[in-house]
């Protein structure tokens, strides 16, 4: 039971900041493209960006 | 300029992006440019989106990226990104969900597994806490589409699904606050993820069609250069056109609006309009219609129509009117709504009533009734047709015909009759010298100098044919054309010519319109003969359609002459010289005998006819007018794809009905044990999960069906 209580919230971080990070990178337009990531690493010398 | 004011954002569409190299060729040329903040290219909707400063005009990017290699189109960048945002907004509520739906059934599965007591009230409080909030994220596109439709007093699939998935809810939220042994929210919520992976397939499908289209959108003719009365000129947008205006028109122009020619001759191409493939020559007081391209020589034009009043307009408000009777049509899953969701209720009420009448209190009732509504909640029907229309569309994509919605395939598999164009669809709309031209090495040259030198469809035919043997052209000198007679010169002192057969004094042979003669110096003319190519697979195309019961004809705007050879070698009924407007007469008149029309066309001419039809499809080839109007788009230089669809829309039409038997045959195996009160959640868990990998598995084997 004691072990419960530490496992269940450290579950549910988990879940909650993956969750999180997909919808940071939505909205930050990372899946808008998937075609062009998929080609981008052929790109020898992208700069910066 | 304050730099922090003037930030200014702009889109073109690309459509000539192929690979990496072109992504970083234009990023790192655009780059550079004084004023421009950032530059990237986007890939999969072939556009590139540019924050630039005031410094530079959206002009002069546009020409920077021209001068890449690239040609650029600018777009009006409201619509497409609204498009978007529906996809975005169900991608985030299917996270949302799938993040409920993992933690609320691990809680779920611990009570299953025997815990009890305070151990199983704290998981049952937990599983609240999840599930309340994902279900009111999540379930919005459910319950806005569910309102919507009740307010306008119908019904759809989204009706049942949000009564059950609110109803299990709130329920169960009851049963945890008393201490019962049964919540639902693993069911409410994972019922919610599978039907959100539906919805999402069937947006991401429409998403990527529309790109592939809107990637190819252009505008016909964006503008002309008037004439002052001062003798100046200046360039106008066609919107800003006026009657009475003088137009100059170039030769390789398109004329922007009607008018009547002032001054010049030249000849005309008008196959985007009327599908006629032969230019027409026009000299002053002829009339030129807006959409048509001038080929040979400068005109000047007065205006008498402009904007929304030239003919090419006008087939723009028919192609509107042809297509509303398009939108009454109501697709599979919500007809199957229409008879679904009234049965549900009606059960899950009448369990209700039965159990209250043998006296088992209203709270046991309930529970019974709120176990058929989840049983029964359309989880399998929800997936049933979006996931084997994706999977379909995927196929033919990888064939090269794109489908623009699932509704298109519902409405081709029920096609029962086919119409198609000549021009372009049937054959390939490029015209090929027939046999081998029985002309001398030299005379070619003479010949591909003569014909590079005019923008008529029948020289650069032979231009393109010659340049294609590798011929070199000879030095052709004082090249002169003769509007609606042919283009002459001198070679090493001996008039060289090409032309009408007449003009040169050859004798026309059958089919007089489709040749033309060649001179050098005395000699006999040579009479080179072309004709606009069949598809190669036309044929077996045609023969496999007739088969499958759709009934082939040709409708053509073009002239007897020139489409009845092709029906003969076809073998199919044929109707020629048709405007735009008989053409959808034609199809109205089918359609009123209950046949349901599919139309293949790709010319401006042939946009109503595609919008009137039940449904429609254009060869990639096809103007913009053709490809916004078809329901299915397919590229490549073979007509197979015609058939190829049309056997995979009934393919998957077999599956989406298979489907529906797999999920009503569940319900009826599962709807007993739920009015029996025999259902626990984690039965309920267990029926709903088997039956979605069912008709998931069973829409996986339309996988090959394009082949």
């Amino acid at each position: 039971m004691s072990g419960l209580a530490l496992l269940i919230p450290v579950a549910l971080l988990l879940g909650l900041s993956g969750l999180a990070a997909f919808l940071w990178a939505l909205s930050r337009g990372q899946y808008e493209d998937l075609d062009g990531a998929a080609v981008r690493i052929l790109i020898d010398d992208e700069g910066e960006a | 300029m304050n730099d922090a004011v003037a930030s200014e954002h702009v889109e073109f569409v690309l459509p000539g992006v192929k690979c990496a190299a072109c992504i970083a060729k234009i990023e790192n040329g655009l780059r550079p440019i004084p004023g421009v903040r950032d530059a990237r290219v986007n890939f999969t909707s072939k556009r590139v989106s540019i924050d630039h400063s005031s410094e530079v005009t959206a002009e002069a990017l546009r020409r920077a990226i021209g001068e890449l290699g690239f040609d650029a189109e600018s777009v009006s960048a409201v619509a497409p990104s609204a498009d978007r945002a529906e996809s975005t907004a169900l991608l985030r509520a299917l996270a949302v969900a799938g993040f409920g739906a993992m933690n609320v059934m691990l809680l779920s599965v611990s009570v299953w597994a025997g815990a009890s007591g305070p151990t199983r009230d704290l998981f049952h409080w937990l599983s609240a806490l999840i599930a309340m909030p994902t279900v009111a994220y999540a379930g919005r596109p459910f319950f806005k589409s569910a309102w919507a439709a009740l307010r306008r007093r119908r019904t759809n699939m989204d009706v049942p699904i949000s009564i059950g998935v609110v109803l299990a809810t709130v329920l169960s939220l009851f049963e945890t606050i008393v201490g019962g042994p049964h919540t639902y929210f693993d069911g409410a919520v994972s019922l919610l993820f599978f039907l959100l992976v539906g919805r999402y397939l069937d947006c991401a499908m429409r998403d990527r069609a529309r790109d592939g289209v809107t990637a190819l959108m252009r505008e016909t003719a964006p503008g002309a250069t008037i004439l002052l009365p001062g003798g100046n000129t200046a360039w106008k947008r066609a919107a800003d056109l006026e009657p009475g205006m003088r137009m100059l028109v170039a030769a390789g122009e398109r004329f922007a609006a009607d008018g009547v020619v002032e001054e010049g001759e030249s000849t005309v191409d008008c196959s985007l309009v009327t599908g006629e493939t032969l230019p027409e020559a026009l000299s002053a007081g002829g009339t030129a219609a807006a959409g048509t391209l001038n080929l040979s020589h400068p005109l000047t034009v007065r205006v008498t129509a402009a904007g929304d009043r030239t003919s090419l307009a006008e087939i723009m408000r028919m192609m509107e009117a042809a297509g509303q009777s398009r939108s009454l049509y109501v697709r599979i899953a919500d007809r199957a709504a229409r008879l679904y969701a009234p049965a549900v209720h009606a059960l899950a009420l009448l369990s209700f009533g039965g159990w209250m009448l043998a006296g088992a209190g209203w709270h046991q009732s309930l529970l019974i009734a709120v176990a058929v509504l989840i049983i029964t909640c359309p989880c399998a029907l929800g997936l049933a047709v979006p996931v084997a229309q994706v999977v379909a569309a995927g196929a033919l994509m990888r064939r090269g015909i794109l489908v623009k919605d699932g509704s298109a395939l519902e409405r081709l598999a029920e096609a029962n009759c086919v119409r198609l164009d000549k021009t372009g669809t049937v054959t390939r709309g490029r015209l090929q010298p027939i046999g081998s031209l029985s002309l001398t090495p030299d005379e070619k040259q003479a010949v591909l100098a003569l014909a590079r030198a005019s923008l008529h469809p029948l020289s650069r035919a032979l231009a393109a044919y010659l340049e294609g043997q590798q011929v070199m052209a000879a030095p052709v000198e004082d090249l002169r054309e003769h509007p609606g007679l042919g283009i002459e010169g001198r070679l090493r002192g001996a008039r060289v010519a090409l032309g009408r057969p007449s003009w040169l004094g050859a004798e026309a042979g059958e089919g007089a319109t489709l040749q033309v003669a060649f001179v050098s110096g005395g000699s006999t003319p040579a009479l080179l003969r072309f004709a606009d190519e069949i598809r190669i697979d036309a044929r077996d195309t045609i023969e496999q359609l007739a088969a499958m019961g759709l009934d082939p004809a040709i409708l053509s705007g073009d002239r007897q002459e020139a489409v009845k050879p092709v029906a003969q070698a076809l073998g199919t009924p044929a109707l020629a010289e048709l405007m735009p407007a008989d053409k959808v007469n034609t199809i109205a008149l089918l359609q009123a005998a209950a046949r349901r029309v599919l139309m293949v066309g790709d010319g401006l001419n042939d946009g109503p006819a595609l919008a009137a039809g039940h449904v429609s499809m254009a060869p990639a080839s096809a103007t913009d007018v053709g490809q916004s109007a078809a329901d299915v788009v397919f590229l490549g230089d073979r007509l197979m794809p015609v058939a190829v669809a049309v056997r995979a829309a009934r393919r998957t039409r077999s599956i989406v009905r298979q489907n529906f038997a797999l999920a009503i045959g569940y319900n009826l195996l599962a709807v007993p044990l739920a009015i029996s009160g025999r259902v626990t959640p984690l039965i309920a868990a267990a029926a709903m999960s088997t039956s979605s990998v069912l008709v998931l598995a069973n829409a996986l084997r339309l996988r090959n069906c394009a082949r």
